[in-house]
């Protein structure tokens, strides 16, 4: 007789690989072998995981239609199938395997536009934080403002894209119009939940390199510094009323003083 | 079992009544609404993410309400050993919201490094029921309660198997001192596939031990041999052939907490609704006999 993990290892095998038969010895009420029975099964597994892509990835499946979401998710899920039984994880990878799927070529904004869906994923299902409220700064001496480190709040995501990722993604939202776009347009991207809703806003290339370096752990003055290579009309004071104000940050450390609040 | 001090104004133990699955869909209305229900199940996956509003509605929802905690990924049937850093995720949830009740399937659903998202059958042999009374006897010891295992909805059979299930589930209760989780469809939809006799099943199924019953909707197809394939769908109402059988059951062992399952298609919340209040009218939970026709027409 086959030993238990012989016996499951052939099932799991043939579950992900169509082509593979049917093991032997997985009958129907007669004794005798059912591929129909098998394939309830086969068929659960790739339902079950393209529902969760499906669930993960709606403007992308408003991109290209369900048929083709479902085709290229089912390529995706027989080559990755989740390492973890928490499904709300699975699809990390999805996009960059858009990118490399060829018959989305067409689409070279697809995998970016799939890039925010899984941030906010990401963001929805993060750790909660309470953001840094304007006041928390008041105590800080002017002249050492130059050497705050702030603490992005965890569901912090940032895109950068050759592409206007962010309108279509906005446009294919629910509630949102497609309208043409100029795909020249580069756009950069900021993701965040400070509280019960996600927030996703387009942000100039400029203020993203400023908030990727704040994120690296770098003091406000080197932050800026990146920011203004960029774009030297960046704007610091408007910029860091505006990150508080959507609640970006958790905290704060001045090198002298130690961490904050 | 004593009643333990929470921090939920709701009770931790589960009603003998009816309950249904929570699902997002619902959220609003039930925080909004307050309708009676005996109790909400959850699927822990679906809970373990670190924040966010899933967790900030379950809270919410926990604390008017009694919780059961429903596993689907610790693959108890499984080859290799159990996945601890599930079961301390399993663990971190049962801490957090003390459900009244947690359960999981007499099923696998990982191999190797992959999670494969389907409840998968067993050969109901001896190497089996050993591996499946380690990983339940872990659950137990490393959530430090009692779990309950739940019957599995089957589409086909391992020839090698030398156990009825009935005697399986029985005996694995029997060695892990488990309890059991009747779902009443589950045993309709295996004993059709399976060409069993789901009354003689239900006569068979160690019911002394039956702590929850689920409920739930299946659909129907065909084999290549024209035979009835019923699939464990929970995509729509509980079929009359279930409601029958669950009346068996409750006159056997008289009110259990029973839960409503609907997992895709989610209906609109009375229409789910409802379909508790069916249950709890066959417990003889209702107030009148003409609401239980009145449900039935």
């Amino acid at each position: 007789m086959t030993r238990l993990p012989e016996r499951l290892g052939e099932f799991a095998s043939a579950l992900l690989a169509p082509e593979r038969p049917v093991p032997e010895g997985l009958v129907g009420p007669d004794g005798e072998p059912s591929a129909r029975r098998f394939a309830v099964y086969r068929n659960n597994v790739f339902v079950g995981l393209i529902d969760a892509l499906r669930a993960g990835f709606p403007c992308t499946v408003r991109l290209v239609g369900d048929e083709f979401f479902a085709a290229m998710a089912r390529v995706f899920a027989a080559a990755t199938p989740p390492s973890s039984p928490v499904l709300l994880r699975y699809g990390a990878e999805f996009p960059d395997f858009i990118a490399s799927f060829p018959p989305a070529e067409s689409l070279p904004y697809l995998a970016d536009v799939a890039r925010i869906e899984r941030a906010a994923t990401e963001a929805y299902h993060e750790r909660e934080a309470v953001p840094l409220t304007p006041s928390a700064l008041a105590g800080v001496p002017p002249d050492q403002a130059s050497m705050l480190r702030f603490r992005l709040h965890p569901s912090v995501r940032l895109l950068r894209s050759p592409y206007p990722a962010f309108t279509i993604w906005r446009m294919n939202a629910a509630d949102g119009k497609p309208a043409p776009v100029d795909l020249s347009e580069a756009q950069d991207t900021m993701v965040l939940r400070p509280d019960a809703e996600v927030d996703v806003r387009q942000v100039v290339p400029a203020s993203h390199d400023f908030v990727a370096a704040l994120g690296r752990g770098l003091a406000l003055s080197q932050a800026t510094e990146t920011a203004l290579a960029k774009d030297s009309d960046f704007d610091l004071s408007e910029n860091l009323r505006e990150l508080i104000q959507m609640g970006a940050f958790i905290g704060f450390e001045l090198e002298t003083r130690g961490a904050q609040p | 079992m004593g009643i333990h001090q929470t921090g939920h104004a709701a009770e931790r133990g589960i009603p003998a009544r009816a309950g249904v699955s929570l699902k997002a869909d619902h959220y609003r209305t039930i925080i909004e609404t307050r309708p009676d229900m005996g109790f909400f199940e959850v699927h822990a996956e679906n809970y373990m993410g670190a924040g966010g509003p899933p967790h900030r509605y379950l809270t919410a929802i926990r604390e008017h309400y009694p919780l059961s905690l429903h596993g689907v990924g610790l693959s108890i049937g499984a080859d290799r050993p159990l996945d601890q850093a599930h079961l301390q995720r399993l663990k971190a949830l049962s801490k957090r919201y003390e459900p009244g009740l947690v359960s999981e399937h007499l099923a696998w659903s990982s191999h190797g490094t992959s999670y494969l998202d389907d409840l998968l059958p067993l050969p109901y042999t001896d190497d089996a029921l050993s591996r499946i009374c380690q990983h339940i006897d872990q659950v137990q010891t490393g959530l430090d309660r009692q779990m309950l295992l739940e019957n599995p909805a089957t589409y086909l059979w391992f020839k090698e198997s030398t156990w009825r299930e009935t005697d399986f589930i029985r005996e694995i209760a029997r060695r892990t001192g488990c309890g059991l989780l009747l779902d009443v469809n589950n045993a309709h939809v295996a004993s059709t596939n399976q060409q069993w006799d789901a009354r003689a099943y239900i006569n068979d199924f160690p019911l002394d031990r039956v702590q929850q019953i689920h409920l739930a909707g299946h659909s129907r197809q065909t084999d290549e041999k024209g035979r009835p394939l019923l699939i464990d769908s929970h995509d729509r109402s509980v079929d009359e052939r279930v409601w029958n059988l669950f009346s068996q059951v409750i006159q056997r062992i008289g009110p259990v907490p029973t839960l409503i399952e609907w997992d895709t298609n989610i209906p609109a919340w009375p229409e789910l609704q409802a379909q508790a209040v069916m249950a709890e009218a066959l417990m003889g939970l209702s107030n009148t006999e003409e609401q239980r026709h009145d449900t039935l027409a």
